[in-house]
């Protein structure tokens, strides 16, 4: 299969898998902080910080734009959290403004930049709505230290975090630092988002960092299997959208990356072994039947205590 | 009128329309179901033009609007199997817009339905798409929809008022008074995609999202009241689309950008400066 891609499509898709299990370990994270939706209030936050690294540096430079998204999609979650903590405003509101003002921005700034030499032709834009095609080995390399740094730190202090996401209070009276989990979760989440943009596009980001942790929920009630799920789910939604539009000539990656995780999600939902919908089903029928052959067989009709849950 | 004057009124139309529609989603905690159905909207204007091979006002309006539903009832549907209530929406609406992307890119490469211009509109080309209203002459088209979808919104708005403002303020008590909360749920979302898409052709997504969420929230700073709420809402809806407007033309940029820009101008000024709930009245308040 592999003597079938080019090398360049080896290394993109070695980055979509990468970053799939990337956004798969964070938005575990995420999906216990109640955050699905920071995502993709984050990835349109970082618009205005690609443009101004852009503008700065003078040209496509990758490592200035990445600086610049990562500033300005922090900016957007101290926001969010500022106008949270600070007014009567909820928390998806807060989101809401940050999103589309700062998107807003962007396009201002954009709009500015293109007319600036080189502007037009850099594919600034590309930038935004993704172009996993387009991608340089240099690019892909940089994708894949940063996904490989993320899901390191989520794997290195793994009991901290799941302390810090399901009893914040205990892991208080341990003494772990709470706002500096809280200000690297962030940064890893900026990370991930930052880097997954040019591949994936903008929505399709949030798509990754969303799908595949509700999917993996649907399997298993243990953090760390659900982080190791998720991140497979996203490695795989990654790599088989990478796939699909390497074959269909011109069809674009981000969105069919999509489409992959979504599938993966409808499946955990029917077939999940916790949660999934076919479960309560199959469970009710051999109830029934239990009952049917013990009530035959002359006992009690009741099934012992606990086979019905 | 002047081309100025029609962009200026274009805006004006969306900011007010959005201002009255985003009082309830705020109140309701559902501001990023605007997020949601402003995305969504492309998959319905899609299907609407690979059916019809038309890119007309009405084929578009409505299949905006099954497909702002169609938003709705799947993350009802997720939500109501256990789904939490943002990731449902995430969920849901990343996979629409992805289907409606790769329909764009398969189907329908030609028509000017491209990403960017969902996301940024052409609002600088709306004066010059006309159509003859008898009694006012040749309106340009964005005008006449959004006037039309202004009317409902404040007529659906003033009919159901009562029913709007206790199922916002307590759902228990709606239920227990007979209203039916799922259908006004329901014609809730297809009123907020009917707008989004009247406004979504000629502002961009970006902005229908800004304008729905925005001055409702700044408007949330300044009063307690449901009717004053509403007023201001749309007023700042309207004072956003001037602002912006200005913005832009001073720095020769995207207008509709601009106008997403002002909108947060606004939503700063109130976040600091309100006398009820700004960050200032807090500050005093607290101090000994």
């Amino acid at each position: 299969m592999m003597q079938a891609l080019s090398h360049n499509a080896q290394w993109v898709l070695l980055a979509t898998f990468l970053l799939g299990m990337a956004a798969g370990v964070t938005g575990c994270l995420a999906y216990w902080k109640r955050q699905s939706l920071m995502s993709d209030a984050l990835s349109h936050a970082a618009l205005p910080g690609v443009v101004i690294g852009f503008a700065l540096a003078g040209y496509k430079s990758l490592p200035a734009m990445l600086i610049g998204a990562a500033a300005s999609a922090l900016a957007g979650a101290v926001l969010v959290h500022r106008i949270r903590a600070g007014s009567r405003v909820k928390e998806d509101a807060a989101m809401g403004i940050v999103l589309s003002v700062f998107f807003g921005l962007g396009i201002m700034l954009l709009t500015m930049a293109n007319r600036m030499p080189g502007g037009r032709q850099s594919g600034l834009d590309g930038f935004l709505f993704g172009q996993a095609a387009a991608m340089v080995q240099s690019d892909v390399q940089v994708m894949a230290a940063v996904a490989m740094l993320a899901i390191l730190t989520v794997l290195i202090s793994f009991k901290e975090w799941k302390l810090f996401l399901f009893d914040p209070d205990f892991a208080r009276g341990l003494g772990l630092p709470g706002k500096w989990m809280n200000a690297v979760y962030l940064a890893i989440l900026v990370t991930v988002i930052v880097t997954g943009i040019q591949a994936a596009g903008v929505v399709m980001m949030a798509a990754l960092l969303i799908m595949p942790a509700v999917s993996a929920r649907y399997w298993t009630d243990s953090f760390g299997r659900m982080a190791a799920l998720s991140a497979l789910f996203g490695g795989a939604a990654g790599g088989a959208g990478t796939l699909a539009s390497l074959w269909g000539e011109g069809w674009p990656t981000g969105p069919l990356i999509v489409i992959a995780a979504a599938a993966l999600f409808l499946v955990s939902l029917v077939f999940g072994l916790r949660k999934g919908l076919l479960l309560p089903l199959i469970r009710r029928q051999l109830a029934k039947r239990r009952l049917k052959g013990s009530a035959l067989a002359g006992r009690s009709g009741l099934p012992e205590r606990g086979s019905l849950s | 009128m002047s081309y100025d004057g029609w962009i200026l009124l274009t805006a004006s139309l969306v900011g007010s329309s959005c201002g009255l529609v985003g009082v309830l989603l705020i109140l309701r905690r559902m501001a990023m179901m605007a997020d949601a159905i402003s995305h969504t909207v492309l998959l319905g204007i899609v299907t609407a033009y690979l059916v019809t091979r038309e890119l007309s006002g009405v084929h578009m309006l409505i299949g905006a609007a099954a497909a702002g539903l169609l938003t709705a009832l799947l993350v009802q549907w997720l939500h109501n199997r256990g789904v939490r209530q943002e990731a449902s929406i995430g969920i849901v609406f990343t996979t629409l817009f992805a289907i409606g992307v790769i329909l764009v890119a398969a189907k329908a490469g030609n028509v000017h339905l491209d990403v960017q211009h969902t996301l940024m509109g052409e609002i600088a080309f709306i004066p010059w798409e006309t159509m003859r209203v008898p009694g006012f002459g040749a309106v340009p088209e964005a005008v006449v929809m959004l006037s039309a979808a202004f009317l409902v919104t404040l007529l659906l708005i003033v009919l159901f008022y009562k029913e709007w403002k206790i199922t916002a303020f307590d759902p228990v008590l709606a239920a227990s008074l007979g209203i039916p909360a799922a259908l006004m749920h329901y014609l809730y979302m297809t009123l907020t995609s009917v707008t989004a898409v009247a406004a979504f052709d000629a502002v961009g997504a970006i902005l229908v999202v800004a304008m729905l969420i925005t001055p409702a929230a700044s408007a949330y700073l300044w009063t307690d009241r449901l009717p004053s709420m509403l007023a201001l809402s749309s007023a700042f809806g309207v004072l956003a689309a001037f602002l912006g407007y200005g913005l832009a033309v001073w720095l020769d940029t995207s207008i509709s950008g601009s106008m997403a820009f002002a909108t947060g101008l606004i939503f700063l000024v109130s976040f600091l400066g309100s006398p009820r709930y700004g960050l200032a009245a807090r500050r005093r308040r607290s101090a000994p």
